[in-house]
């Protein structure tokens, strides 16, 4: 039970939110046609006569597009239909050249499902929800209209219009901006560890409309608005939260909520009405003469079924059966690049605990400040796990081991070879380390005398001075051993 | 010397072939028949390059001891429905004036690699809406018949594939092609005394034909006789992978398949396609027919088609349905006409180019499908009309186990005056009684000349088969051709 | 339900076809003397059937994912009314 509650004037109020998300399908042609879906073209470049809806073109469905939207069914534990058919979606915009979308209102390929999410970082599987799904439809993307290349014109841009798209409704089953954030933020990992979708928010692979509605708890659903085409997560939880807030206000006013459709303005964060002048839309649905039923065979759904990866739930919690926190668990299995990157360390053989802190500590930070993704990386699986295993033998202190991380990420050589070159190895060379404790404690007599006399926080200061005077090779273990005798007892301790 | 202009497909192609003649002779002389014919109106554009330049290089590939390509020499007109490259394609409508199509389509393409050659883009009902050719943006086409009442009234020659019909009827052409949506080549194939077939739905591609209603639409030939159909046919059918609807059969062999014989054959009469007030004249036509098929050793068998009537309803709501989303992609945008008013938005736009683009029948339909599509009437009327329509398709299915072909005649009379049906929509749709419910069943269907009435106007007697036996609806016409031994011709006034 | 004048209007709304006041009134009568005719279709008694989806059996095929299409812009472009830049061109609309 969500606790989220807009207070009001005359009372807390619970959010109600649903999300419908827009999916463009990871393939190399669009769904009806065999014009290309890269990002970025040059306009109207990626075009054939059929996404320009010339006089007589017909549509041809793309094997691929359909398999993406069967293996994310897969994905979140949906029923598959075996038939399903496309219907038109009729109206009139520049962006829609055949005046109608091909989509599937009465026949999705993909029935009710479910994503987990969890509301809890620290403590997924303790704190989680389950977020129904109510479909999967494939339906064709619009093209680009836009506004301000020209004083007078709108210019349109239909490399775009007819690229696949998996159009994925929520029931409405979340509570708060937080919930659907992670809703959102999992799906689109889910997706990624699919392969069916890039998920890339800000390049509009995948957008979210947002259904929100508001009412008392316990009452019935209030009509709820729509703000379509967020595209961020980010922005997503801050419509929830505008949209309601909104909603309420206008309510506790004297007024009602007009099902509507509203846009998001990220600069003002608020949303606000679409600017039409027509009535609510009649889009007229019917199946598309041009096509028929869309049939899948068993053998079809099996090629999917065995093609799946290994999801984020499953793989967190094989993460956490090794030991890894289950905190450590869900930040590496957030994004799938991550994850794959983490079972390539764990393929070698090192201890999984270590490995895991290694990676969210060492090589994320490091990655972060270096303003690289994982796919980036300049240093490997198999190369990080030669530096791990340089610290469980005791080459490495863990602090030696962070310098040379840091030369391996600029000079891309292997541990070993840092190592060796600037002789890094950490000493645990008891009469070397006791010799310069002797100096140190020589060089700060007065410390040495504070110390015994009970500060017994100065430890750390001779622990410091020694470590610097051995270029911090030396094992922190042995330096803790040594110094400790050397100093004897504190009178406090 | 023959007229060349008086032989059909077969000969042209076997005398292009055995030498005597030069393919070149027979495009200039058809060349020249279309260009004396302007007042008929049939011909939107003339192509005579196209056609020349096919039939020289059926001349060089003879000269040169090559086998010759199916239709080498053989010059035939494209109704202007069929996207043509480089060419003016219009669907005869002013909203399409200007579009120069850069892509062919299938179907005209493969006559043009079988060796045919174009001369010229025929008229039609506009977006191939109507029965009389009156709805085109570019003008009636007249019927090159007359009524032998000496009063010279412009006849129509049917429609939609109106300016087809004249122009096989009228020689300017020895072959063309037409589409059937609910009778389009057949009910003009019987105005004007020639034939024509509307094949299985999915025989022919629907790629780069402009579309009218999409389950409905298929191409098909128009000739003077049944076996230049079949030469025809088999040119333009042919699985394509650019149209999802289309089959995946090979293209049988129609025109060496063809057989006079209708031996072991059982006719089939449906007795209600004997409509009320149906002139006298069909009903003896029809008898005709049922005489001729005897002859040729078919078994006659009444049948029942139980839903007969409420074809046409039918039609008329599942056709303007599926148009009216067809045709919204003509807006302005991408090609055809724009009209820009003064100050005027892009929802104003649409509204004034497609207001000042169709013609009142195409906005008819459009207004009358987007209501039958519209929130409330869906299950209504469209779910309805599709669900009648499996029945139909069942009625016919129940009497192909009783008889192999039907008989019936194409339409409820023989040709009418231009404008005589204009004052109500309903009388013109009326026209299509005979020819829809095959249409809505997706079967092969002919029309063949049997005869003229009392006014001197041909009339066509209908085959409707079972699906994909295009060869027995082409066979029983060919048995009915040589027993009505049809050899009449209108007169040339123009 | 009559088709009147106001349905009429509403509908070529619908349908993007601007029309006056006078062809909506001459429009009207004509549809709804249409729609009473197909309205014989509700004697029929289709309980027992369902809507026709394919006319002839047919089995849609799907096409494997290549790039076999697109690069045309000219040929795309060809008939636009207004064509700049490698887009087509439309009065400007506000969102």
């Amino acid at each position: 039970m969500s606790d989220y509650r807009i207070q009001g004037q005359t009372g807390a109020w619970e959010v109600v939110v649903g999300l419908e998300v827009h999916a463009q399908v990871t393939s190399n042609s669009k769904l009806f046609s065999g014009a290309a879906t890269t990002f970025g073209a040059e306009p109207n470049t990626q075009v054939s006569l059929v996404d320009a809806a010339m006089p007589g073109m017909l549509p041809v469905p793309n094997a691929e597009c359909i398999r993406q939207a069967v293996r994310t069914g897969m994905a979140i534990e949906a029923q598959i239909n075996k038939w399903s058919r496309f219907d038109r979606k009729n109206y009139f915009y520049a962006d829609l050249p055949q005046g109608y979308q091909i989509s599937q209102l009465y026949h999705p390929i993909v029935g009710e499902g479910a994503i987990d999410i969890s509301l809890d970082d620290k403590n997924p599987d303790a704190t989680g929800k389950r977020i129904g799904v109510e479909r999967i439809h494939v339906e064709q993307d619009a093209g680009k209209l836009m506004h301000d290349q020209h004083p007078t014109s709108s210019y349109v841009d239909l490399n775009r219009s007819g690229v696949a798209l998996m159009e994925i409704v929520s029931k409405p089953d979340m509570r708060s901006p937080q919930e659907a954030g992670a809703y959102l933020s999992k799906l689109r990992s889910i997706l990624r560890y699919v392969g069916s979708c890039d998920g890339n928010m800000d390049q509009g692979s995948m957008r979210a409309d947002v259904n929100v509605s508001v009412r008392k708890p316990g009452d019935e659903f209030g009509t709820r608005t729509e703000t379509k085409n967020v595209n961020s997560v980010r922005f997503v939880m801050a419509v929830v939260e505008q949209e309601a807030m909104r909603q309420v206000e206008v309510i506790e006013a004297g007024g009602r909520i007009v099902q509507e459709t509203r846009l998001y303005d990220p600069d003002r964060n608020e949303t606000r009405s679409m600017r039409s002048k027509e009535d609510a839309h009649d889009y007229r649905y019917f199946p598309d003469p041009d096509l028929l039923p869309v049939e899948l065979d068993d053998a079809f759904l099996a090629e999917c079924r065995a093609s799946l990866p290994e999801l984020p739930d499953a793989k967190r919690r094989r993460y956490v059966a090794l030991g890894i926190t289950p905190y450590a668990s869900a930040v590496l299995t957030a994004e799938v690049e991550a994850a794959r990157w983490f079972d390539g360390l764990l393929e070698t053989g090192v201890a999984p605990v270590a490995a895991a802190n290694w990676v969210t500590s060492e090589l994320f930070g490091a990655l972060n400040r270096l303003g690289l993704g994982i796919e980036n990386s300049p240093v490997g699986p198999a190369q990080a796990a030669e530096l791990l295993a340089l610290v469980a033998d005791g080459t490495l202190s863990g602090s030696l081991a962070k310098q040379v991380f840091e030369i391996m990420l600029e000079t891309g050589q292997a541990a070993s070879a840092v190592v060796e070159e600037r002789g890094l190895k950490q000493t645990s060379d008891t009469g070397a380390i006791e010799a310069v404790i002797a100096e140190v404690m020589a060089a700060n007599a007065t410390k040495v005398a504070e110390y015994r006399g009970g500060k017994d926080k100065l430890f750390g200061f001779f622990v410091g001075q020694t470590m610097k005077a051995m270029g911090g090779k030396a094992n922190p273990g042995v330096v803790n051993e040594l110094l400790k005798t050397a100093l004897g007892e504190s009178v406090a301790s | 010397m023959t007229d060349l202009t008086d032989l059909g497909i077969r000969e042209i192609r076997d005398g292009v072939r055995d030498g005597a003649f030069r393919a070149r002779e027979v495009a200039d002389a058809f060349i020249g028949n279309v260009s004396r014919a302007k007042a008929l109106n049939a011909f939107l554009v003339e192509t005579p390059d196209h056609a020349i330049a096919a039939a020289d290089a059926a001349d060089t590939a003879r000269d040169a001891g090559e086998t010759l390509k199916p239709l080498a020499g053989v010059p035939i007109g494209m109704k202007d429905l069929f996207c043509t490259k480089g060419v003016a394609t219009t669907a005869a409508s002013h909203i399409l004036e200007g579009f120069i199509p850069p892509y062919e389509s299938t179907v005209s393409q493969k006559l043009w690699d079988a060796g045919a050659g174009m001369l010229g883009k025929l008229n039609l009902d506009q977006f191939a809406m109507g029965s009389s050719n009156e709805t085109s943006y570019f003008g009636n086409v007249i019927s090159p018949w007359k009524r032998n009442d000496g009063g010279n009234a412009p006849l129509a020659p049917g429609g939609s594939s109106g300016g087809s019909s004249t122009a096989v009827s009228a020689r300017l052409c020895p072959g063309a092609t037409g589409t059937d949506t609910g009778g389009s080549i057949r009910q003009p194939a019987a105005f004007t005394g020639i034939s024509g077939i509307k094949p299985t739905y999915g025989r022919c591609s629907r790629w780069g034909v402009v579309a009218f209603a999409s389950s409905l639409d298929q191409a098909g030939p128009m000739a003077r006789d049944v076996r230049d159909c079949a030469i025809l046919l088999e040119n333009m059918a042919g699985f394509d992978a650019k149209d999802s609807t289309s089959l995946k059969l090979d293209v049988p062999k129609w025109e060496a398949g063809l057989s006079n014989s209708l031996a072991g054959k059982k006719i089939g009469i449906p007795r209600e396609y004997r409509v009320e007030g149906m002139p006298e004249e069909i009903e003896a036509l029809w008898q005709q027919g049922i005489a001729w098929a005897r002859d040729a050793g078919a078994e006659i068998v009444e049948v029942s088609l139980p839903h007969t009537k409420y074809a046409l309803p039918a039609y008329y709501i599942i056709a303007p349905a599926e148009a009216s989303s067809n045709l919204a992609r003509y807006d302005g945008v991408r090609y055809g006409l724009r009209d820009l008013p003064e100050g005027a938005g892009l929802q104003d736009m649409y509204a004034a180019t497609r207001a000042d683009g169709f013609g009142d029948e195409v906005k008819r339909r459009i207004l009358i499908g987007t209501y039958v599509l519209s929130a409330g009437f869906y299950d209504a009327y469209y779910t309805q009309a599709q669900k009648v329509r499996t029945l139909i398709a069942r009625d016919f299915e129940i009497a192909f186990t009783q008889c192999d072909l039907l008989l019936t005649p194409t339409a409820p009379s023989a040709a009418f005056a231009l404008g005589e049906k204009n004052a109500d929509p309903l009388a013109m749709y009326l026209n299509d009684v005979f020819t829809v419910p095959s249409s809505l069943a997706g079967l092969p269907a002919m029309s063949i000349p049997g005869g003229l009435d009392k006014q001197g106007l041909p009339l066509g007697l209908q085959i409707i088969g079972r699906p994909l036996d295009e060869q027995g609806v082409l066979n029983a016409g060919l048995a009915i051709e040589e027993r009505a031994g049809f050899r009449a011709r209108p007169e040339a006034w123009w | 339900m009559p088709v009147d004048i106001a349905t009429v209007k509403k509908i070529a709304s619908l349908a993007r076809i601007a029309i006056t006041e006078d062809e909506a009134a001459r429009i009207a009568p004509e549809l709804d003397n249409l729609m009473g005719w197909v309205e014989q279709l509700s004697e029929v008694d289709t309980s027992s059937v369902e809507p026709m989806t394919a006319v002839i059996p047919n089995h849609l095929r799907l096409r494997d994912d290549v790039v076999t299409d697109g690069g045309v812009r000219d040929a795309v472009l060809s008939n636009a009314p207004q064509a700049e830049h490698g887009f087509f061109a439309v009065p400007k609309v506000i969102e």
